[in-house]
Parts: C-alpha cells; structure tokens; sequence
C-alpha cells in the first residue's frame, strides 16, 4: 500500500478543481482512500489521514467517519498524534453523541501527564468541548491543577474550571478554596484568566459574591499597578499596559460594587483614575474607557464621576471611529432612563447620528433620541426624526413611525402641529405604519373639534395626489364621510379653503372603491364615507346609485354593507339623518377590553355600523352658555344634557338589534321644552350600565342628600363604572314630601373643568306630592384627574301654578365616589 | 465568546472554532448566513452588527475576514484588539501572514489560537509567552514534512 498522499498535496490538488463537481469527485476519491486505510489499522498514516479529513470537513464535507481515529490519534504516546487527535476531537465531535465519552478516560491520563503541553493539550480540549457528564469526572483533577505552581498549567485550569462550572453549575464550591491566592500571581496569564473565573463564580451565586468582595482592595491595587508602572515590553499595547487584563478586572469591579457602597467607594478613586488618564488616540485607550464607563454607570458612584462618565460617552461620540460612535450610543441607551439630564446634554450630537450611513450607528441613534424627547425639544426634535423618516430605510420606517406618533401624543404644543405631524407622517411613511395607528388617528382627529375643517381639507388634498398609502387613504376616507359637509363649504381657517364640489368628493371616494391599490377594508371606509355623504351632501341620487352597485360586490364585507344601507334608503329612511350624523367626542381610556366598544365606534372593526344616533356638537354648547349665565362661575363645563329619542319597535336586521339596545333608559318623550335638547349622546354601553347593574359597588359608596329644601329632597346615590373606574355613576332620586305635585321638574348640573358630565333623561317632569313617587335621573361623571367632585345645581318646577327656581352648590360628595 | 470565524471574501471558511455545543447542522446554518450577512457589508459600516441575540465584531486583514460572535455583556472594543493580537501572532509565526499561510497550515493556525483562547476567553495576555509555548510545543514533533 503506497503511503497515502500529503495534506499539502491534497490541498494542493482541490485548489486546482475548476468546478464544484470536480471537487466533489476528487474528494469522495480521497475519502474512500482513507476509509480503507483506517480500516487497516494503519497507525503511521493516521495522523496524516485524519488532517486530510480535517480539511475536507472544512470545506464542507461529512468526515463523521473519522471520529473514533481521533480517539485513537489521542490514545497514542506521540506528540504529534495527540495534537491532531484532540483537534479532530474539537472539530468533529459533539456531545450529543456518546463517542465523545469514549475519550473521558485519555483526557484523564493526558492530565497527569509528565509533559505539560500534553496536559496543556487536554485541559484545552476539556475546556472547550467537554460535556457536563466528562466534566463532572473530571472536575477533580481539573482542581488539582488549579493549586499547581506552574503558571503555564495554573491559568489553562481557571478556565477549564470555568467551563466546568458554567457546564455543572453544582460543581463551583469545589473550587472555591484553590482561588485563594490567585490574585497574588505576578504571571499575567494566570491573573487574568483568574479574574474571569472569579467573573464567573460572581456571577452566578450571590454568596459567592459576597465572599469575594473582600477582594476589591487587592483588584483595585493591581489595576493601580497596571496603569501606574513603567513600560513593560510584554504586556504593552500602544502604551497601555496589559489592556485586557484591565478591562477584565473593571468588569469583575462592576459586579462586585454594584449595589454595595463600601465596595463602590473603594473603587471610586481608581475608577476617576483610569477615566482621565488613559489614552484616547487608539481604540485599546477606548476599549478601557468603555469598559470603566459601564462600571461607573453600574455601581454607586458619586455623581462627579457619573458625569466624568457621560462626558466621556458624549467625547465617544464625536471620534471619527464608527465603532467608538456606536459604542457610545449603546452606553447612552442604557443610561438614558437613570441620568436623563446628563445625556440631554448630547443631543445635537445624538441627532447628528441620525446622518450616518451606517445602519446600526442610525438604529441607536433613532432609539436614543426618542428617549430624549419632552416638552421643550419637540418641535425641534421632530423636524430632524421626520427627515430621518423620509430618508431611513424601510426596515427602520414601521418603528420610526410609531416612535414618532408616541412622541406627538404625550409632547404635542398645539393641536394643529400634531395634525399636521401625523399628516406628515402618513404622506411620507404611510404604507409602514401599523395598523392600530389608524383608530388612534382617528379618535385623535375626532377630539379635535376646531381642526376638523383643516384636517379634512388637508386629507383630502393628500387623496389627491396619492392613493397607494392604505393607513392614509383610511383615515382620509372616513374624515370625509364625516367632515364632508366642511370640505366642500371651503371653511377652512388655518390655511387657504378650497374649491371642491360634491361631485369632486364623490369621485375620489367612487374612485378609491374601484382602484386595485385599495384593500379590502379601504374599500370598506370608502363605502361608508360615501353613505355618510348621503346627509351631508344634496346628491343623493349618486350615493343611492353606488351603494346600490355594491349590493351586488364579491366582497362579503362590501356587499353587507351595502345591503344593509340600501335598507337604509328604503324602508328606514327617517332614521338615516340620525344615524349618520356627526361622531361624539370619544373618551380616550388607555385599556383595551369592553371600553373599546365604548370607544371606537366601528372604525377598525367592520362588523359593527359605525353610524350611531348621535346629537349634533353645537346644539347642546348653546344649553350649555345659558347654564354658565346662570349659575354665573368660569369654571364650570357645559353639559350636554340628552335624552333618549322614541325608536320605532322594530325587529330584524343587525341594524336595528344594535338601536333596540338604546331604548333601556326608557322612558316617556320628554316635552320638547326650550332648555332640554332632543338628542342622546350615548354609547351602546352606556344604555348598559346607566341601569342599576352594579347595585352591589352601590352598596360601597354611601348615598348622600344634595338638596332639601321647600320639600323637594334630591338624593345621590352612586355606582362605579365598571370598565372605566374614572367614570362614576350618579343616580338623582327627586322627592317632595310638599302637599302638591312638582311639575315641569328640570334638574340641571354643572362641574369644573377637570371633568365631565353626562345628563340621561329622567324618568318623568312630574316629582308626585307627599313622597308618593320620585323622579330618578342618571349622571355620569368623568373624573380621570380623580379631583375632588363639586357641582352646581339648578332646580326647576312649577309648584302650585307658580315657577320655582333655585341653585345650588352641591360639595358633601363622599370620598369613594370620586377616588 | 461564543464562536469565531475566518472566511475569505468569497464565503470560503478557512478556519472554524465553535466554543458552544451545537450539531454539524447548525453550524453550517450558521456559518452560512453569517458570512452572507458580514460580506453584505459596506467597507466604511462600523465592526459591530446585532444578529440573533448575539453581537458580530468583525475585521478585514487583507482578504481574509475575522468574526467574532461576543455575548451582551462582553466588551466589543477589547473582542477587537484579541483579533488584532491574535492576526499578529499569526503573523510572527509565519512571518508576514498571508490567507496562503493559513489554507495549507491550518491546523498550525488551531495550535496558535488554542495556545491564545481557552474556552473563548483569553488565556495569555503576553505575545512572547504564547509565541513560546507554540515553539516548544513544536519542538515535540516530529517534522512536520515527515507525518502530515
């Protein structure tokens, strides 16, 4: 049998194949030569054979079968085998396989060996690949030579204990009494794979940790050693003495002072020390510098040194080194919550970084300065994050967005620069922006009263140059079903109105139902924009047309819908204007759960008919002026008195299942007096819980008497809203215990600022004499500062053919009622 | 460190060195999209990218790439001066290192980084001593030209 060719030569011999198939081919040839020369036992070739195999691994090819040679290789008494053996070992080994256990007994002899790089050999392998089963056989011995005076062996052992113990965690006492003069070493290799093992332990058991703190002086001196002694040829690295041990020691310093103030003030010193003095020119100086500056953030450092800390970041920052500037900003994340004012300091630089080309560098930097937002920056702020948004990548586009909508909410200086933020945003990076922005938008724009003309004029400009961005088209559909009206009597007072008719408007919402960019649900808002147009328009005709067209349309969703409003043009036509009137203001509550039906009024969710019987805004604020005239303070807040309307009895069809639920407050019409407007705000879930349902919380909150005078007695009785513990629910019960009939009886109330208040209608105008009955009312009070409830109220009602009036304060409210 | 690797600017791995249990599999999964992900790279982007839960150093000496994949709490300002000691150690080895030197000796470039990294953590901090021990570890063999 010739020898077996050369590693070299077959190196040599690969390189030169053209193709991959000709590699192939010449390797398979290679393998099959050495399957049959292992399995003659050969023991001279082996070695040569394995490190062929080696390579051929290497580039990719299985070489499984070579695995027991290694342990064979390992077994043999020459060097030169061993060293190939425990490679292979390394390399095509795992210890998933049992095979790896094979060689526990070899690793222990090589151990004990009498050459030490033989020993080096396997405290490499063990270390490296050894699994927790090898490990706890060979724990022992891996200890014994922890305690060895020869330095070579001694610093290989620490970190072969470390693999131990991060393989077999129990097994970490056992090394607990070799460490005890590890810190007294001169050897380098020896302190610094110390210091790691002494990391490791620290790291994982706080007893540990606190034996070891005793250690912080003689760290603190060895560091000090370092930084103070004289050029040392061994260990330098551009100046600096042994930077890796450096930086090892300041990272076992961080864990042991972190929440410990002896500990921390002991390294205080050392700690400035190395801040001021290291050399910045290369990237080893920073290396130390990073590493002392995440100690200082860590630990309990006084507060000159935090900001020796964060001044040494913001330097970071300025380094024409990428790597310094994305290092920095990682540091500055970390720190932005704790030493917020400090960091604030660098945030021109911060927002510089936004510029840079590199994608990581402008991650962080998009990160951090959404951290740095507030109230006094914003504007600034804003304008460089919306030209980053412009210009990012797509992959940052989604967060920026969202980023920057979070930002607008909590910081906004007026109504008018959120609106035109979001616009911004949803002309820019509207395809990227998540899908929950758009019922937030909304509500946003819904609570905007004096914006709405603007906002409207502006979607609608946005529409026409732009139908692609869905987020954009949906909230720009459903603004101009709603703002219609506004839009086309060009009454807009933040910028120039234009001129559009009716007909324009319909062709854009007509054209958005037909184009293929649309979705689904686009289509969905479009369609109902149109229907909404229907009473805020005088071409009805046309929208009669086209919602007739779609009762036809593939789409189950559109055609529904469209069924359901062509029902609306034919048999429930008087109820139309109702229905689609204008959207009330909606209560923003930061839950997601039943409120949600409350809120959201069927934008996203298509099933439920976003129309609702809704009052018209302007109606109830002239109530509300007489209301101020006469009880005479500014701090009260108009109330929107409502009361519930009559709704035919009518069965089938969702549409009318979702009023039928309406008519719980029941109740006779009201007689259409002057002061009391016809119209009822609600929310489906308000018909719900305005009944006594939570009789059981009543019980909590005691009732109270708000007025007792000339026989006419107002008790207050109280429930908690249940999904929304900001909301408290008032129940007025009206007496007289006077020998006449109260009739016309009107009760109206007003609170401060802070809240705000809903009036159902009451049970009947007439409060019976001698306390034969009693007229029951229900408020609703919104209180999300939780500020303490006043009212003012005002009585009315004709006793004995004479009109009585009266006022009052009403400030006796118990605690419960408005914490 | 969890693992490091040399591949040159064509995605060919030239040296491999895996210090976490995983199976042949994965590794090559791994070692593929990496590379791709560091050969995706600009010249003038910083050393340092996320990827998976880990963090990548990564030099270029001449056409050879060195990657490094360091865990959240490692220093990735130090992880690049242990490449750049451990390309000089090549380099003082060989003697003007070149991607030839390490093709047709790699298992020479295992021996120097095993006598640098243990367990992946650095085990000497002086060049002179690794330098050494590699020397009079090669003194126990036999020529090399002889066996391999």
């Amino acid at each position: 049998m010739p020898a077996p060719i050369r590693l070299r030569e077959l190196i040599r011999t690969i390189r030169t194949a053209r193709t991959q198939a000709e590699e192939r081919e010449m390797i398979q040839k290679e393998c099959a030569a050495i399957r049959s020369s292992f399995r003659e036992e050969d023991n001279t070739y082996r070695c040569r054979n394995v490190a062929k195999l080696l390579y051929m691994h290497m580039l990719g090819y299985p070489a499984h079968f070579g695995q027991l040679e290694c342990l064979k290789l390992i077994a043999s008494q020459k060097f030169t085998d061993k060293r190939i053996g425990y490679l292979g070992a390394m390399l095509l080994l795992d210890e998933r396989q049992d095979v790896h256990l094979l060689m526990t007994n070899c690793i222990k002899n090589d151990l004990n060996h009498s050459t030490q790089y033989v020993q080096g050999l396997s405290l490499c392998t063990l270390g490296c690949m050894g699994s927790s089963e090898m490990c706890r056989d060979l724990a022992g011995e891996v200890e014994k030579l922890l305690k060895t005076s020869n330095s070579y062996l001694r610093k290989k052992a620490a970190l072969c204990a470390v693999h131990v113990i991060r393989k077999v965690p129990e097994l970490m006492e056992m090394f607990l009494p070799a460490t005890k003069n590890l810190l007294s070493e001169k050897n380098h290799g020896v302190l610094h794979t110390s210091v790691v093992l002494l990391t490791e332990m620290c790291e994982r058991s706080p007893d540990m940790l606190s034996h070891f703190r005793k250690l912080v002086p003689q760290l603190v001196r060895i560091l000090k050693n370092l930084i103070m002694s004289g050029y040392s040829p061994e260990h330098d690295v551009s100046g600096i003495s042994d930077p890796f041990l450096q930086v090892r020691i300041l990272r076992l310093l961080r864990i042991l002072g972190k929440g410990d103030d002896d500990s921390s003030e002991a390294m205080n010193d050392i700690l400035a020390q190395v801040a001021t003095n290291t050399e910045t020119s290369k990237n080893v100086g920073n290396a130390i510098l990073y590493e002392t500056v995440l100690t200082i953030m860590d630990i309990k450092s006084e507060s000159g040194l935090r900001v020796l800390a964060i001044n040494i970041l913001g330097r970071f920052l300025l380094n024409n080194d990428k790597n310094i500037r994305y290092v920095a900003l990682t540091s500055l994340l970390k720190t932005v919550q704790t030493d917020h004012n400090a960091v604030q300091r660098h945030r021109s630089t911060i927002v510089d970084c936004l510029k840079d080309l590199d994608v990581s560098i402008k991650r962080r930097a998009m990160e951090l300065s959404f951290a740095l937002v507030n109230g006094n920056n914003i504007r600034g702020m804003m304008k460089e994050l919306l030209y980053f948004l412009d210009s990012c990548d797509p992959d940052f586009k989604a967060d920026c967005a969202s980023g920057i909508f979070l930002a607008a909410e909590k910081y906004a200086p007026s109504k008018r620069w959120h609106i035109d933020t979001i616009m911004r945003v949803l002309t820019t990076a509207g395809s990227y922006v998540r899908d929950d922005s758009v019922p937030n938008l909304i509500q946003l724009i819904t609570n905007s009263v004096e914006m709405h003309a603007y906002t409207v004029q502006r979607l609608y400009k946005a529409l026409l140059d732009d139908i692609s961005q869905q987020p954009l088209v949906q909230v720009a559909s459903w603004c101009i079903g709603e703002y219609g009206d506004l839009l086309v009597s060009g009454q807009c007072e933040e910028e120039e109105p234009i001129q559009v008719s009716e007909d324009e408007v319909l062709d854009v919402l007509e054209g958005l139902l037909v184009s293929n960019l649309s979705t689904p649900v686009t289509r969905a808002y479009s369609l109902t924009a149109i229907m909404k147009l229907s009473t805020r328009f005088s071409s009805v005709n046309r929208i009669k047309k086209v919602v007739s067209i779609y009762g036809s349309s593939i789409d189950v969703e559109l055609q529904q819908r469209a069924v359901e409003y062509n029902a609306l043009f034919k048999k429930y036509d008087h109820m139309r204007p109702a229905l689609l009137e204008r959207m009330p203001i909606m209560e923003k509550t930061a839950s997601n759960g039943p409120t949600d039906i409350v809120q959201t009024n069927g934008e996203t969710d298509s099933t439920i008919l976003d129309t609702k019987h809704l009052p018209n805004i302007t109606q109830p604020a002239s109530q509300a002026n007489d209301l101020l005239d006469l009880l005479g303070g500014n701090d009260v807040v108009p109330v929107i008195q409502t009361t519930v309307p009559t709704k035919p009895a009518s069965a089938g069809g969702e549409l009318l299942d979702l009023l039928g639920d309406l008519s719980l407050t029941g109740g006779p019409t009201p007689t259409p007096a002057p002061s009391v407007p016809m119209s009822q705000p609600s929310f489906l879930l308000d018909g719900l819980t305005s009944q006594p349902l939570f009789n059981d919380i009543a019980a909590v909150i005691p009732p109270m008497t708000a007025y007792n005078k000339n026989g006419l007695k107002i008790e207050f009785t109280f429930e908690r809203s249940n999904p929304n513990p900001n909301i408290a629910v008032i129940t007025i019960h009206a007496t007289n215990s006077s020998e006449a009939d109260m009739t016309e009886f009107v009760f109206q109330a007003a609170v401060p600022k802070t809240f705000q208040l809903q009036l159902l209608s009451p049970s009947s105008n007439v409060v019976p004499a001698l306390n034969q009955g009693s007229v029951t009312q229900v408020i609703r009070v919104l209180n999300p500062q939780k500020q303490q409830l006043r009212m003012r109220i005002k009585l009315t009602y004709t006793h004995k053919g004479s009109p009585v009036q009266d006022l009052a304060e009403v400030n006796n409210f118990p605690p419960q009622s408005w914490q | 460190m969890q693992f490091m690797l040399l591949f040159s600017r064509q995605g060919k791995l030239r040296l491999q060195k895996w210090y976490v249990p995983l199976c042949d599999k994965e590794k090559k999964k791994i070692t593929r999209e990496l590379v791709q992900t560091v050969l995706a790279r600009k010249p003038k982007m910083c050393s340092f990218l996320e990827w998976r839960d880990l963090k990548i150093v990564y030099k270029r000496y001449a056409s050879l790439y060195f990657c490094c994949a360091i865990e959240d709490q490692d220093n990735e300002l130090i992880t690049l001066e242990i490449i750049h000691r451990y390309v000089e150690l090549l380099d003082k080895y060989f003697g003007s290192v070149c991607e030839l030197d390490i093709i047709f000796n790699f298992e020479k470039a295992y021996f120097i980084l095993d006598e640098f990294l243990l367990g992946g953590e650095a085990q000497e901090t002086s060049k002179k001593n690794v330098l050494k021990a590699i020397e009079q570890a090669d003194l126990l063999q036999e020529p090399r030209h002889e066996v391999l």
